[in-house]
C-alpha cells in the first residue's frame, strides 16, 4: 500500500445488515467500483466509538439475528467470490474476550479473513491478542489519535501489521461535512514515524471525494470509509455504492 | 494486602483500560493529577470543607431498635448516607471529583445517570463549584424519574436524553463516553460508580472510603471493637466499595454485596452481575458482564433503576473470586417489603437500592448472636421511589387477591 501511485480505498460495512445477502451485494458493489479492502463490521451491543449510523445498523443487525458465526459464514463466501481481496473484521474487544481469543482467532482465519480492528483494545492491553493473531498469521490494525503522543505513536506502530489507523478527528464515527489543519498535521506526524515500516489508513468522518483527497494530500496511504457506505445501504440506495466507491477511489489516485 | 490493589491499574486480572485511543491522553492525564492531588494536604482539606460544612458530613450511625428487635438477633447499625446533601452517597464523590476537575481546568462536566440519584450529586457540585454540567439519562428513566430530570434542571445541567440502545443506563454510559471522545480537550467526564477505565475504580472507591473509614472510627471509639458484616447493595458498587475498603485486610469482619434479583435468578430478569455473570470487556474495564452465548451485553431488569447495570465494579470482580465478599441477591418483593419494613419500623424511608441491603442484613441478622453487630449501608433515601413502590404495591396487591 505505501509507495504506491494511489491510495487504497477501504470500505465498511455491517454484517447481515440489512441481511446477509444485502451485505454480499454491497461487498461486490463496492469492490466492482475499486475498494482495495474490506472492512466487515461484526456488531456489539455497545459500540461506543461509533456514531449514529452504524449504531443503529448494528441494532438493527443484531436484532435480526446476526452473530460472529454467522459473520463469520459470509466472510466465507466473500472470501470464496473475491479470492485475493483483503478483508478485515471490525468488532469491539468483548466479541473475542468472551469466546476466547485463541478460539475465535482460530476459527476467523479459517473463515479467511485476514485481520482485525479492535477501537477499543488498546496496545498495552493486547498482550495476549496480538501473540495469538501473529501465531494465526492475521494482521492486528490499532488505532491512533490526533493526539496520541510520539512514544505511543511509535508504540502504535511497533504492534501494528498489515496498516496503522489512524483516527481522523475527536470524534466517533459518523459523515463530516469538513476537517480541519490538525486531520493533516496528524497524517504527517504519523507518515514521519511509519515512513518504511507500515501504511496510515486514515479514517472517521470521511464521506467525499473531497474529503478522500484531503487525506491522500496530506499523505494518506489509504482512506477508510464506513459512515458514508453505511447510510447509502440504510437508504435503500446499496445500487449506488459502485459509483461512490468508483468516485472515492478516484480522489485516491494521487 | 488486598488494600493495595489496583497494582497497574489493575484489581488482580480484573480492570484495566479498555478505551478508545482518543481518550488515552485523557485518562493518563487524569490519572497524573489524580496521584497529585490525593496526598496533597491543600485538595483533601478543600474537599473536607465541603465534606462537612456543606454536605453535613459526618453521617450518623444509628441503632436501629426496632429493625433489630423485629429480626431477632444480631444488632443492626444503619450507616446514614440517606442523610447526606443530595440524599445519597453520591456526594462524597461527586464533589471530590468536581474539585479535581477545576484542578485541572476543566470547565464543562459531563455525567451519565441512571435513577438520576448521580446525576443530581453532579448538578449539585457543579452548581456549586461554578462549573457547566451536562448529564446523559436513559430516556426510560427520563421517563420514570422525572422528578429526579427537573431537580437536575433546577440546579442548572442540562439533561440530555438517549434513545439508543436499551435506553438505560448502560446506554447513557455509552453516550456520555462518545461526547467525551468528541470533546475531550475541554470536558471532564464525572463517572459515578467504581466502574469505567483506570484510574475510575480507585479514584471513586477513594471518595467514597469516606464511608467505611467513619464507620471504623465510630465503631473502635464506641465499641472499642469492629462490627461482625458489612452490608451494602452493589450496582456499579461504589456505595459498598466506599464500605468495604477500610476492613479489607480485617478478615475478622465479613463483606456482604447485595445485588439486584428482581424478579428471580432463574427467570433471567434481574441485575445480579456478580451472582450470575461472566467475564467479560465493556465501557473501558475487564470485569463480571451480563451477556449472551455470542459476548453481546443483555438488558437488565430490577425495580430500583440504580442497580439496572450489565456490569460491576473490578474490584468486586475480585472481591469475589478471591472470596474476600460475599455477593449475594435480593428479589424486588424482598426490596419492596424491605422498604416497607424500615419506613413503619424506624420512620426511615431507604431508596429501593438500599432496601436490598436492608432485607438480606435482616436475613443474616437472625442466623446470628444477639451481641454480634451488623453494619448495614444505608445509601439514600426513598423519596423519589414512593410512586414506584405504591404503583408495584398496588399491582402486587391485586395480584394476590386474584391467588
Amino acid at each position: 500500500m505505501a509507495g504506491r501511485k494511489e491510495a487504497a480505498l477501504v470500505c465498511y460495512v455491517v454484517a447481515g445488515y440489512p441481511d446477509m445477502k444485502a451485505t454480499e451485494e454491497a461487498v461486490d458493489l463496492l469492490v466492482a467500483g475499486g475498494a482495495d479492502i474490506i472492512e466487515l463490521g461484526i456488531p456489539f451491543s455497545d459500540p461506543i466509538a461509533d456514531g449514529p449510523t452504524i449504531q443503529q445498523a448494528s441494532n438493527a443487525a443484531l436484532q435480526a439475528g446476526v452473530t460472529p458465526e454467522k459473520a463469520m459464514q459470509l466472510a466465507k463466501r466473500i472470501r470464496k467470490k473475491h479470492p485475493a481481496l483483503p478483508i478485515l473484521f471490525m468488532t469491539y474487544s468483548n466479541i473475542l474476550v468472551h469466546a476466547g481469543f485463541e478460539q475465535f482467532l482460530e476459527k476467523s482465519k479459517q473463515s479467511g479473513v485476514d485481520g482485525f480492528i479492535l477501537p477499543d483494545m488498546p496496545v498495552e492491553e493486547a498482550g495476549q491478542y496480538s501473540a495469538l493473531a501473529e501465531k494465526q498469521g492475521l494482521a492486528t490494525v490499532f488505532l491512533a489519535s490526533p493526539n496520541t503522543s510520539k512514544e505511543r505513536l511509535q508504540k502504535i506502530i511497533d504492534r501494528s501489521s498489515g496498516f496503522m489507523y489512524l483516527v481522523s478527528v475527536f470524534g466517533i464515527t459518523g459523515a463530516r461535512k469538513s476537517f480541519e489543519g490538525y486531520t493533516q498535521d496528524a497524517i504527517k506526524r504519523s507518515k514521519k514515524l511509519a515512513a518504511g515500516k507500515l501504511p496510515v489508513g486514515v479514517g472517521f468522518g470521511i464521506s467525499k471525494p473531497e474529503h478522500a483527497r484531503f487525506m491522500v494530500g496530506a499523505g494518506a496511504d489509504a482512506i477508510i470509509v464506513g459512515s458514508a457506505i453505511v447510510n447509502k445501504i440504510s437508504n435503500g440506495k446499496t445500487a449506488e455504492l459502485k459509483a461512490l466507491a468508483a468516485s472515492l477511489k478516484k480522489a485516491c489516485r494521487k | 494486602m488486598l488494600s493495595s490493589y489496583p497494582v497497574g491499574g489493575k484489581f488482580g486480572k480484573y480492570g484495566g483500560k479498555y478505551i478508545p485511543e482518543t481518550l488515552e491522553p485523557a485518562v493518563q492525564k487524569l490519572e497524573d493529577a489524580y496521584e497529585k492531588y490525593r496526598n496533597d494536604p491543600d485538595f483533601q482539606k478543600e474537599l473536607n470543607y465541603y465534606l462537612t460544612e456543606y454536605a453535613g458530613r459526618p453521617t450518623p450511625l444509628y441503632f436501629a431498635k426496632n429493625l433489630t428487635e423485629s429480626a431477632g438477633g444480631a444488632k443492626i447499625y444503619l450507616k446514614r448516607e440517606d442523610l447526606l446533601h443530595g440524599g445519597a452517597h453520591k456526594t462524597n464523590n461527586t464533589l471530590g471529583q468536581a474539585l479535581l476537575a477545576k484542578r485541572m481546568g476543566k470547565k464543562r462536566i459531563i455525567a451519565e445517570t441512571g435513577a438520576g440519584q448521580h446525576g443530581v450529586g453532579t448538578a449539585i457540585a457543579c452548581s456549586v463549584l461554578g462549573l457547566s454540567g451536562e448529564v446523559y439519562m436513559g430516556s426510560k428513566d427520563v421517563e420514570r424519574q422525572k422528578l429526579n430530570v427537573f431537580r437536575m434542571q433546577l440546579l442548572g445541567t442540562k439533561v440530555h436524553s438517549v434513545d439508543s440502545g436499551s435506553q438505560t443506563l448502560k446506554d447513557a454510559i455509552n453516550e456520555a463516553i462518545r461526547d467525551w471522545i468528541s470533546n475531550v480537550q475541554t470536558t471532564y467526564y464525572l463517572i459515578g460508580s467504581v466502574v469505567g477505565p483506570h484510574p475510575y475504580p480507585m479514584m471513586v472507591r477513594d471518595f467514597q472510603s469516606v464511608i467505611g473509614n467513619e464507620v471504623r472510627q465510630e465503631m473502635l471509639q464506641r465499641y472499642g471493637s469492629l462490627p461482625s458484616a458489612i452490608v451494602a447493595c452493589v450496582g456499579g458498587g461504589s456505595n459498598a466499595m466506599g464500605s468495604f475498603y477500610p476492613f479489607l485486610d480485617d478478615s475478622s469482619v465479613r463483606l456482604i454485596g447485595v445485588e439486584a434479583g428482581g424478579q428471580g435468578l432463574k427467570t433471567g430478569k434481574h441485575s445480579a452481575t456478580l451472582c450470575a455473570g461472566s467475564e467479560g470487556v465493556l465501557h473501558g474495564m475487564f470485569t463480571y458482564l451480563l451477556q449472551d452465548k455470542q459476548g453481546q451485553v443483555i438488558d437488565t431488569h430490577s425495580v430500583s433503576a440504580g442497580l439496572d447495570y450489565p456490569g460491576v465494579g473490578p474490584e468486586h470482580s475480585m472481591l469475589k473470586d478471591v472470596k474476600r465478599a460475599e455477593y449475594v441477591s435480593c428479589t424486588d418483593d424482598e426490596a419492596i417489603d424491605a422498604f416497607v419494613a424500615l419506613s413503619r419500623l424506624e420512620g426511615i424511608i431507604p431508596a429501593l437500592e438500599s432496601s436490598h441491603a436492608i432485607s438480606h442484613a435482616v436475613k443474616m441478622a437472625k442466623e446470628m448472636d444477639r451481641d454480634e453487630i451488623i453494619i448495614v449501608t444505608l445509601s439514600g433515601r426513598g423519596d423519589k421511589d414512593v410512586q414506584v413502590v405504591q404503583e408495584y404495591l398496588a399491582k402486587r396487591g391485586k395480584k394476590r387477591a386474584r391467588k
